[in-house]
């Protein structure tokens, strides 16, 4: 039996150790899509936060009554209703950021995080922890969607948020804002990240190295290559 | 087979890649790259020669951000600096030389930024690169900055330029065609480098005669130019002529100094024939049927990614064993 995490902790490997986007490279459909603005990327994983928030709380209170081999099907239709709930809503009260995700919104009900955190942790989880395990994930994600966004609509049209943030004097790289850009972004910044985790597993380490001189020395650089 | 790749390792002891049999080549990494280096000069001064000497400022930018990008990485890395090996020079001068003319500085210098950094330094350097960073580089800039790439200014004597289409964007979209002489002579609207076919067969033909890129691939790209090309042109005479195609655009610039890229390129002898006649299908139904009016860039870089495939399949089978 596994240690059981602190309700923080559980909260807080979403943001980096579990990072959604960063570290289990899922729901990368929207994550690639609809990043051409910071704006967009927040609204997006806005409205997946909150749908995974509520299917893995209704989903977590009927784990005991669903039985094993319908219950992908179960979920998703849970799952579809609050992508539903979003919809509407959204279509109602932000219609011009609803037409411009498109049909990214009605796309999370297949979004591979959500989903996935289902059958990893709501079946398996009591309500409090389900609810505390997505906003974290839902957190981590909104740290992704903002940052890849942030970066493709500086470079991509010279804005953040729909504010001028470089002078008139930068031609916008315009393969930011096609869907190339999102993949160098996202690559750049995973290569980025996993340098420093790697960097920092190095450090932590030496530093253990150096308190147990009696265990074996790991050539850590291998692993740089 | 004279196929032999010769890459220094990074710890600088000496690492063949080749298909048996092995026959030790007599070039270095070193001595290859600075052949290349020479190879291109023609290109370079007919650059200079039809439009002018800015030109002369967009390669020396593309060289110097190409060789520091390189040196940056490999010191931020903790690698040997390896830059005087020759190749990021390359790599710089090619993109210098497939830039239009009177193009900004600026944009050569991210071009050859990225095409060091994400063409080739991302992979691991040079020997591991899977795409050509130059036009890596090129493609970048096609698609960060599109109307600055395709703007082009016809060669000129004087200090003010015509902007004017180039012989292929004229053929596509005003249906108009060049005669063949000023393309072999090069005084038509193009690319800094690729204009003149007359530079370019003399700095290619001085890396085949030597050795250093492998005849059979640029030989490959012109047979399937004529049986590609020729095809659709007996089809439909609109279409254009094979030996249009065979002097246009960048097809002899990218067969000569682009596709022979060592790294790039298959190293069995009949994947350089497959590698070769790919490119030319491809780059002739770009041509013909693709909403651009060039496709050497785009050919290239998709034969690129085939290369591990093409090498694969034609291992020469190993002495003795029996035909399968």
């Amino acid at each position: 039996m596994k240690k059981q995490l602190t309700l923080f902790n559980e909260y807080k490997k979403g943001i980096w150790d579990q990072n959604p986007v960063f570290k289990m490279l899922l729901g990368l459909c929207p994550v690639l899509a609809v990043t051409v603005s910071a704006m967009n990327g927040i609204a997006m994983a806005l409205a997946t936060t909150f749908v995974l928030t509520f299917s893995s709380f209704i989903i977590s209170l009927i784990r005991k009554l669903v039985p094993t081999q319908v219950r992908i099907a179960s979920y998703i239709l849970i799952i579809a209703t609050f992508v539903t709930v979003v919809d509407l809503v959204m279509r109602a009260q932000f219609p011009a950021l609803s037409k411009e995700l498109g049909p990214y919104i009605p796309l999370i009900v297949v979004n591979c995080l959500i989903l996935g955190r289902q059958e990893a942790f709501s079946s398996k989880n009591n309500p409090l922890r389900s609810v505390v395990d997505a906003l974290g994930m839902g957190t981590g994600f909104l740290i992704a969607l903002a940052s890849l966004g942030g970066i493709r609509e500086i470079l991509g049209s010279r804005t953040l948020l729909g504010l001028q943030v470089l002078p008139d004097m930068f031609e916008p790289w315009l393969v930011m804002i096609l869907p190339a850009g999102a993949f160098l972004t996202l690559g750049v910044m995973l290569g980025f990240l996993n340098y420093l985790t790697l960097r920092n597993k190095r450090k932590t380490d030496e530093a253990q190295l150096a308190h147990h001189p009696e265990l074996p020395i790991i050539d850590t650089s291998i692993r740089q290559g | 087979m004279s196929s032999v790749t010769v890459t220094e390792a990074s710890n600088g002891s000496e690492l063949l890649l080749s298909t048996s049999p092995h026959l030790h080549s007599r070039w270095t990494t070193k001595q290859v790259m600075w052949f290349v280096v020479l190879a291109l000069l023609p290109c370079v001064i007919s650059a200079v020669v039809f439009f002018g000497f800015y030109q002369l400022l967009v390669i020396a930018v593309a060289v110097i951000f190409a060789v520091g990008t390189e040196a940056f990485i490999q010191y931020l890395l903790k690698k040997p600096i390896a830059v005087m090996d020759g190749s990021a020079v390359i790599t710089g001068l090619l993109l210098g030389l497939i830039v239009p003319p009177h193009f900004s500085l600026t944009f050569t210098a991210l071009g050859s930024v990225f095409g060091v950094a994400i063409g080739k330094m991302v992979f691991g350097g040079l020997g591991y690169n899977i795409f050509n960073p130059a036009l890596v580089g090129r493609a970048f800039l096609q698609a960060a900055f599109p109307v600055a790439i395709t703007t082009w200014t016809m060669p000129s004597y004087a200090v003010d330029t015509v902007s004017s289409a180039t012989p292929l964007a004229a053929l596509k979209f005003d249906g108009v065609a060049t005669a063949v002489s000023p393309l072999i002579i090069g005084n038509v609207g193009g690319s800094l480098g690729e204009t003149s076919a007359l530079a370019v067969l003399l700095g290619g033909g001085f890396l085949l005669v030597t050795g250093v890129a492998n005849w059979r691939i640029p030989a490959a790209m012109v047979v399937g130019v004529f049986l590609f090309g020729g095809a659709l042109w007996l089809l439909d005479p609109a279409a254009p002529s094979p030996v249009f195609h065979l002097f246009a655009g960048s097809f002899l610039f990218g067969a000569m100094f682009m596709a022979t890229d060592m790294v790039t390129s298959p190293v069995t002898g009949k994947g350089m024939w497959v590698y070769g006649l790919g490119i030319s299908l491809m780059l002739v139904v770009i041509r013909v049927y693709g909403g651009l009016p060039e496709g050497v860039m785009y050919a290239i870089l998709f034969m690129n990614a085939f290369v591990p495939l093409i090498n694969r399949y034609t291992q020469p089978g190993i002495f003795g064993e029996a035909k399968a």
